[in-house]
């Protein structure tokens, strides 16, 4: 799950890790008495799951009532790289000495969690050059190590045991959270010589979602994205009005690499799973019936053992039920197919034997 | 390194066949356990005992013992192989259970093992000097002798090529298009979709590049993490010689979204299809721009 910045930041509290006064809102009248609250002059921040709303203009400081009203609504109503707002957090503005960075992140390839602190903060890390990386096992951060990181990135006396502490906080939140990423950035120096966090990121295991009932609330799943989730599939929905859809993450990925290449604009990435069957495939039509901009569907399935004449049924019960009336450009790897083309020889259901045949099929629709 | 094919292939007959080697299914009752062990079976792999825990003393398909332990099993047939179908919440007592019993391959099926977990099993792996492949991944198989998986037996065929792949049903589609052009496999390992890995990438290479037998090698590769990166490296630094080539899904894909695999997420430029595929360059490995182009590209790599 990726946290927002105000989730990001409720938790950082809860591990004792400062941040800003800051109170977050989903509408404009708890906006208001939110703003009345904090006081002015304060800056009003997007909550969107990804990176670059600074330079999007998703941050923007306020400082009178005319101008919350103003600039409240128009950042409620923004989106950036096709993500909306999901909330808005109103903060007070801290006096920033110097800007840092700091953060927990599982190295893959090593299998175990690295420190990383840079004295240059505020930017994206991979774009700063003196960085300071640690190993640290399964995360969990001594002291000692702690105070080597601090003082690698220059802090002495009361930083460097702010520093310490802070650290080990958000180890701590790392471990217990599940986290992959634990990042503060910027994380703060201020002109009174306080630590705090400026902005937060933290990304938690989706896989470890069934310890972790008190992160529930962070949830923000569309309805279909619900959907999907309760049929065991994998969804991820896009602008585009293609439905790709098919079984396997990287035979979907792949699916989704070639449709794109071709000019194509994908709806989304629906991966049904290992198998395919006549319900699954029929649960998958009907999540897409949902989707109104959708225009083609293009469905990939590879099953060594799948009948095809099962899948071709579920085409064939979703056009009799009136779920779908697009066309369905299908290429299905697996047995009987002969028959299976027999049985979508009258419907919309147009079944190809090689991928990139059916997706100049559903391009060439789609872009009618 | 632990010998990979010393552990999947027995002693070498006079008609030039391996001896088959014993292998436990850990969870051989539950559903998807149960069909899988009949396709194994019918596969050929010898499936010596099942463990199910509270069902000790049954017997699968009236002929393989069950057992409450994995420690019973190996106790009573000497099996070093064990493949996992237990949810994943169950994984990691799973996997304690067979690595502490003298299990020296563990193939782990499950999808969705929460990364701590993952980690911890990997970290008493290797403590024993075992391998763990997986977790979410098809599983193992050498064509011809035993299928240590859940991969459907059609797009294999014997021969020399090894099939190191991240994704399940791309490795079934690209073997099935190598087997197609007369590449058959040595090997193919699934990797497995999840951030962390029994068998990363590097390892896989190293457990299979020394193998007399084999002739080339397929990399299927996906967005996220830096394992085809490290693998680049790796290749560019021990000097391998023989052909090699590439593919990478989710160069379409969007940024900071899991595509299906927990570990398919692109996070800033680390992760991304482009810093796989230059460092591929890097190491003189093509990189096919679709599944069905990389036995084209194998073959004017074998041919040049």
């Amino acid at each position: 799950m990726r946290l927002l910045e105000y989730q990001a930041k409720e938790l950082f509290k809860e591990f004792g890790i400062k941040t800003p006064p800051s109170i977050s809102s989903k509408d404009i009248e708890k906006g208001r008495k939110d703003a009345k609250e904090l006081g002015y002059p304060f800056v009003i921040k997007v909550q969107v799951p990804v990176g670059g709303r600074g330079k999007a203009g998703g941050i923007q400081k306020c400082s009178s009532d005319d101008e919350f009203e103003l600039k409240y609504p128009q950042l409620l109503n923004m989106s950036i790289k096709g993500e909306k707002t999901r909330a808005i957090l109103l903060e007070k503005m801290a006096d920033i000495e110097k800007e840092l960075y700091l953060s927990l992140f599982l190295n893959r390839s090593k299998r175990c969690y690295t420190i990383i602190a840079s004295s240059e903060g505020g930017v994206e890390i991979e774009s700063v050059k003196s960085q300071t990386i640690r190993e640290v096992g399964l995360g969990d951060v001594d002291a000692q190590t702690a105070k080597e990181v601090a003082n690698e990135i220059g802090l002495k006396d009361s930083q460097e045991e702010q520093f310490v502490e802070m650290l080990q906080k958000l180890s701590k939140l790392t471990i217990e959270k599940e986290a992959e990423l634990a990042e503060i950035n910027p994380l703060a120096i201020l002109k009174d010589g306080t630590l705090i966090a400026l902005d937060g990121k933290v990304m938690t295991d989706d896989n470890s979602n069934f310890r972790h009932d008190e992160l529930q609330q962070y949830q923000e799943k569309s309805e279909l994205e619900e959907q999907a989730e309760k049929s065991g599939f994998s969804l991820v929905e896009l602008e585009g009005n293609i439905a790709v859809i098919g079984n396997g993450a990287g035979l979907v990925m792949s699916t989704f690499d070639l449709v794109t290449d071709n000019g194509g604009k994908p709806a989304t990435f629906l991966d049904v799973g290992g198998g395919a069957t006549t319900e699954t495939v029929y649960e998958a039509l009907t999540l897409i019936s949902k989707m109104k901009r959708v225009t083609g569907i293009l469905v990939n399935l590879y099953g060594g053992i799948v009948k095809t004449t099962t899948v071709a049924e579920a085409f064939i019960q979703a056009y009799n039920n009136n779920l779908i009336d697009i066309p369905v450009f299908a290429r299905l790897m697996g047995t009987r197919s002969k028959e299976a083309k027999e049985m979508l020889k009258d419907t919309k259901t147009k079944m190809f034997d090689s991928i990139e045949d059916a997706i100049n099929g559903v391009v060439m629709e789609a872009n009618k | 390194m632990t010998d990979i094919y010393k552990i999947l292939r027995g002693q070498k007959d006079a008609d030039g066949n391996y001896e088959k080697k014993p292998v436990i299914v850990q969870g051989i009752t539950g559903k998807y356990g149960s069909a899988h062990a009949k396709l194994m079976l019918e596969y050929g792999t010898n499936i010596v005992a099942g463990v199910t825990p509270g069902k000790g003393g049954q017997k699968f398909e009236d002929k393989i013992p069950i057992y409450e332990s994995v420690k019973e099993a190996v106790d009573a047939t000497g099996a070093e192989i064990s493949i996992v179908f237990v949810p994943a919440k169950f994984f990691l007592d799973a996997a304690k259970d067979a690595l502490e019993s003298g299990i020296k391959l563990l193939v782990a099926i499950p999808e969705h093992v929460p990364i701590r977990d993952a980690m911890e099993a990997i970290e008493l792996a290797k403590k024993n000097d075992a391998i763990i492949i997986g977790p979410n991944t098809p599983g193992v198989i050498v064509p011809g002798l035993i299928k240590v998986g859940i991969m459907p037996a059609t797009p294999f065929s014997k021969g020399k090529v090894a099939v190191l792949s991240k994704s399940g049903t791309l490795l079934y589609e690209i073997s099935n298009n190598l087997t197609s052009a007369g590449f058959g496999q040595n090997i193919t390992i699934g990797i497995g979709g999840d951030p962390v890995n029994g068998t990363r990438m590097i390892d896989a290479f190293d457990m299979v590049k020394d193998d007399p037998e084999l002739e080339a090698m397929v990399v299927v590769g996906e967005i996220g993490g830096d394992s085809e990166e490290i693998l680049a490296q790796h290749i560019i630094d021990t000097g391998f010689k023989k052909p090699i080539v590439g593919y990478i899904a989710g160069r379409q894909a969007p940024k900071e979204k899991r595509m299906g695999h927990a570990g398919a997420i692109v996070m800033g430029n680390y992760g991304s299809a482009e810093s796989k595929i230059s460092m591929f360059a890097k190491a003189n490995i093509p990189v096919a721009k679709r599944p069905g182009e990389v036995a084209v590209l194998l073959a004017g790599k074998m041919n040049s």
